[in-house]
């Protein structure tokens, strides 16, 4: 390099070399995530705060549905009883259930000892005489009945049944089949198994080592036979598997479109110098995007690392103007700058207009897209602008590119006949849009999951076979310590009994059931009268029954003891599966406790959410809230996709203005708008023809192909000194659309739905952006007749 | 039609394995013209459906007198038996695949019968016999049959163990291809017996 490079440029590349090095620090103090954090509002209400902490840790996200599928039906269930067996030792998982009776002998223990703190019938009118005598009478009715073999051995001691009582809440729930001795599901075709994780599911790695676990206890099973198939699902598996999923294929996107660029440089430039300078641009645009995401958010999602593979293609568009652009043979930055710098800055400054407006988005994701594509393309633009100049050798030159150049021009001076056909494409688009317009966007949350279909089938096959509980409708209430949250919570659960009766509800859970409040255990404690007071009033009760007062002995020593045993604590919970369900149930945060009362519908129905609050209104408690979670979520995703049209239609307007105010014409402005739109429109209507129901990342990427698509037509409108389009232009237009659709492209083969939306967008949409602002360019000037 | 050909051995006399030495023994000599399990439970399996009244008398060690029940039977090949109860208090018990119902004061009592093994096998003992299934008999009891096709008595002891601390026999008579009464002995000495009428429409 012997040409002495300006002072200004020396300054230039000293910042730069500043500013990658500054990058680089904040980068590698960042945070990556791939969790759901970036699905979730920065400002949530309380419900959507709920709807957070179920999907992070609540009770459900820590819920591992497990099958055993293939080989014979002994083996499944001798498999399904080995893996649990190692697993119950694994301190990582606080349940691990497959119908076999672990818990049981405990969890009746349990339960019959404390059958007069947890019974919601212990009351002083059921001791007395009277109430006596309507118990008793009841159970040998019961005795007398078909199920009178189950209560015989308890009526000496439980003659007013509190133990029925109690088995019969806890067995409300749906179990499924057992087969030798273990779950199977309604068809029989595969062994189930529920476990619960200690740790809460948004750890994706404590979730990927259960799964390892799992996975391992079913490999060196006794019974491990070849034929035997392990699947799992969950919401922590999900997760794990989304992860697995974004970081595999950003992975592997980020290798195969670089090297497809590279490439495609290298044909197009035939130089290796070329190459390596032009990276440059892109390689400082990554890293400012990401420092700009880690220094804006704290913590950069994988999808936006993804996205960021995509924007290579644009970031490396604006090195190709510059070496393509260049007068061949000359070392010609500054002459580049001159004549093309303020197109390509109108084309960055439309660009950062577009996606400006995805700041202001609630939704994270999108606010991280939006920063990283501004922060990217400005220093691409800046970099090709400030510092390629000075750092190109002296004679650099690329490999004449002026015959494919000619050839374009040719092309494009006839592609104006074809604008009566592009206006019959474009209403055949605008009739396909209209007759998709109630299906055109998919307002479900889970579009954005990317967990594949097949997955989600299996999860909801599991899941109803298993009869897991979904967890949709909650009442949370919230207080400041547990007594008062648990108290609350049985406040709650009489509001809610008249609502199961009335068949508004099919039932609901409580923490309360298996712990109650002291409160309530010192009530039912104090019902029961002194034993020489019972006493009298058994006798007096069996008077007309059929029964011998000698034979309750063991229920008035029983009840001598309860009056005086010790409240129960959470810790006499231990051991029992009851445990696992108060530990979900009943939650502490800071300095607040939560109990949290789900509802399940009758069967094929969604619960009338009026007259649940209408209950709740009735217990006076202020911070009692029925929340459907279902709701709340696709409320939220709703909200931002609702959100997202406006800012975008927003990003759409400010881009109007500023061309408006750059190019001074509205005609001009409209040779510029016109292809744009027409490619927007096209390519939402081939979605639509597709099948493809729109997201959010279909919306971002029209904007993508809004600000991409601007260059094109930018650079059709710029006119040289002689009235007419350089070949060469043509011939940089044509690569960077190339690398470009190589970006993005690639995207499209994605299975992780967000970037597959991306890709599928805006490959074509450019390619239609370029063809049409041809179209829809302004004819050379004709020579006047 | 095949001839009964075999005495009467009276009830008292008998011990299960003599009646089970017996029934092996005679249907080996005699063949397939005689009557035997496999016949009985043939033609207890010709009965898609039917429709009873019932009166079953309890007695409980714990209770100072028998109660009685009665009510209504109804039932459907090959495993959905409904039992309800209208005196002296209403009750539905409704068996149907591995799932048991009990209907009672409004309230709805579900239980899967493979979590109660002893309730199973003694429901499963009613539902086998209706249904003339062998296999599923036999997978809980020893069988004995006694008698002739117009007056038979199968008694059914159990195998397992645990079984047998609940139940000591099920004795269950009929008629042709009728139950007509079912006596349980429970291990504790308590017992029921449940006498049976085909009503008029099946």
């Amino acid at each position: 390099m012997n040409s002495p490079a300006p002072k200004r440029g020396l300054i230039a590349i000293a910042v730069w070399l500043v500013f990658l090095l500054v990058c680089a620090v904040i980068i590698s103090r960042s945070q990556f995530t791939t969790d759901l954090s970036a699905f979730l509002p920065r400002t949530p209400t309380a419900e959507q705060q709920l709807l957070m902490d179920q999907l992070r840790d609540g009770l459900v996200s820590r819920l591992i549905l497990v099958g055993i599928e293939g080989a014979d039906v002994p083996t499944r269930a001798r498999l399904s009883q080995e893996i649990a067996q190692r697993l119950r030792s694994n301190p990582a998982f606080v349940a691990v259930n497959n119908g076999e009776p672990v818990n049981t002998e405990r969890d009746r223990a349990f339960l019959f000892n404390n059958r007069y703190l947890l019974s919601p019938a212990v009351t002083a009118e059921r001791f007395s005489v009277d109430g006596l005598h309507a118990a008793l009478s009841d159970s040998i009715d019961l005795l007398a009945s078909s199920a009178g073999l189950l209560v015989k051995s308890l009526l000496p001691h439980d003659p007013t049944g509190e133990m029925v009582q109690l088995l019969d809440q806890v067995n409300n729930g749906n179990h499924p089949q057992l087969v030798d001795g273990a779950w199977a599901s309604h068809d029989g075709a595969s062994a189930l198994m529920l476990l619960q994780t200690r740790a809460s599911g948004a750890d994706i790695d404590a979730q990927q080592q259960a799964m390892a676990a799992i996975r391992l206890a079913f490999d060196q099973a006794p019974s491990a036979s070849p034929a035997a198939r392990l699947v799992m699902t969950g919401p922590g598996v999900f997760s794990v598997l989304s992860r697995n999923s974004i970081k595999s294929q950003v992975t592997r996107l980020s290798i195969i479109s670089s090297a497809l660029i590279a490439a495609l440089l290298l044909l197009v430039y035939r130089s290796f110098t070329a190459l390596a300078l032009g990276l440059l641009p892109v390689i400082s645009a990554a890293l400012a995007g990401i420092a700009a995401v880690s220094l804006g958010f704290g913590v950069v999602h994988g999808i936006t690392l993804g996205f960021g593979t995509a924007l290579i293609g644009e970031a490396v568009d604006y090195s190709i103007y510059l070496f393509v652009q260049s007068e061949h043979g000359t070392n010609d930055g500054q002459g580049w700058i001159a004549r093309f710098w303020p197109t390509i800055r109108l084309g960055v400054l439309t660009s950062v207009f577009g996606f400006a407006a995805l700041l202001l988005s609630g939704f994270p994701g999108l606010a991280q897209l939006g920063l990283y594509s501004i922060a990217g393309l400005v220093t691409a633009a800046a970099v090709t602008r400030f510092v390629l100049p000075g750092l190109l050798p002296a004679g650099f030159s690329i490999h004449d590119v002026s015959t494919i150049g000619l050839r374009l021009s040719r092309l494009a001076q006839r592609a104006a006949a074809l604008r009566w056909g592009v206006a019959a494409l474009l209403l055949v688009a605008c009739v396909i849009l209209y007759s998709h317009r109630t299906t055109l966007w998919n307002h479900e949350l889970a579009s954005l999951s990317p967990v594949s279909a097949s997955d989600l089938a299996l999860d909801a096959r599991l899941r109803a076979d298993m009869g897991a509980p979904d967890v949709r409708y909650l009442v949370v209430v919230s207080a400041a310590s547990r007594e008062s949250a648990l108290g609350a919570a049985e406040q709650v659960s009489m509001a809610l009994r008249p609502l199961v009766e009335q068949g508004v509800l099919a039932g609901f859970e409580s923490p309360s059931r298996y712990l109650p409040s002291a409160a309530t255990q010192q009530a039912r404690q104090a019902s029961l009268p002194a034993p020489a007071v019972l006493q009298a009033r058994l006798q007096q009760a069996i008077k007309d029954l059929p029964v011998r007062p000698q034979l309750f002995t063991p229920f008035l020593d029983d009840v001598a003891t309860a009056r005086s045993q010790p409240l129960l604590q959470p810790v006499d919970l231990q051991h029992t599966s009851m445990a696992m369900a108060v530990d979900a149930l009943l939650i502490q945060q800071d300095q607040h406790w939560s109990a949290l009362l789900p509802l399940s519908a009758t069967d094929g129905n969604s619960i009338d959410a009026t007259r649940v609050r209408a209950a709740l209104k009735t217990t006076g408690l202020a911070n009692a809230l029925f929340v459907d979670l279902k709701a709340v979520s696709n409320n939220l995703y709703s909200g931002y996709l609702n959100e997202a049209i406006l800012l975008s239609l927003g990003g759409l307007v400010a881009i109007v203005g500023l061309l408006l105010v750059a190019l001074r014409s509205p005609l001009r402005l409209l040779r510029i708008i016109a292809p744009l739109a027409a490619a927007v429109l096209t390519v939402t209507a081939g979605l639509a023809v597709f099948g493809q129901q729109l997201i959010i990342l279909h919306l971002v990427g029209l904007l993508l192909v809004v600000a991409i698509g601007s260059n094109y037509a930018l650079f059709f409108d710029r006119r040289d000194s002689n009235g007419a389009i350089l070949p060469r232009t043509y011939a940089s237009l044509l690569f960077a659309n190339m690398t470009t659709v190589a970006g993005f492209g690639l995207l499209a083969f994605s299975s992780v739905p967000v970037l597959q939306a991306l890709g599928a967008t805006v490959a074509p949409g450019v390619i239609l952006a370029l063809i049409f602002s041809a179209i829809f360019a302004r004819q050379p000037d004709a020579p006047a007749h | 039609m095949t001839k009964p050909c075999f005495v009467h051995v009276p009830n008292s006399f008998r011990s299960q394995l003599l009646g089970l030495m017996l029934v092996t023994l005679l249907s080996s000599v005699s063949h397939a013209a005689d009557w035997d399990i496999d016949q009985l439970m043939q033609s207890l399996a010709q009965t898609r459906s039917g429709h009873a009244s019932f009166v079953e008398k309890k007695s409980i060690a714990m209770l100072d007198k028998p109660i009685e029940s009665s009510g209504e039977l109804f039932y459907s090949a090959p495993d959905r038996l409904e039992k309800r109860t209208l005196k002296p208090k209403p009750e539905t018990m409704l068996l149907d695949r591995g799932i048991l119902t009990i209907e009672r004061d409004r309230q709805k009592h579900r239980l899967q019968l493979q979590g109660y093994p002893e309730l199973a096998a003694f429901i499963d003992s009613i539902r086998g016999t209706l249904a003339g299934d062998r296999k599923a008999l036999e997978r809980t009891y020893q069988l004995s049959l006694q008698g002739d096709m117009h007056s038979w008595m199968l008694l059914l002891v159990p195998i397992d163990d645990k079984m047998k601390k609940v139940v000591q026999r099920i004795n269950i008579y009929g008629v042709n291809d009728e139950v007509r009464s079912i006596e349980v002995m429970q291990a504790d000495g308590d017992s029921s017996l449940m006498t049976i009428e085909k009503s008029a429409t099946p």
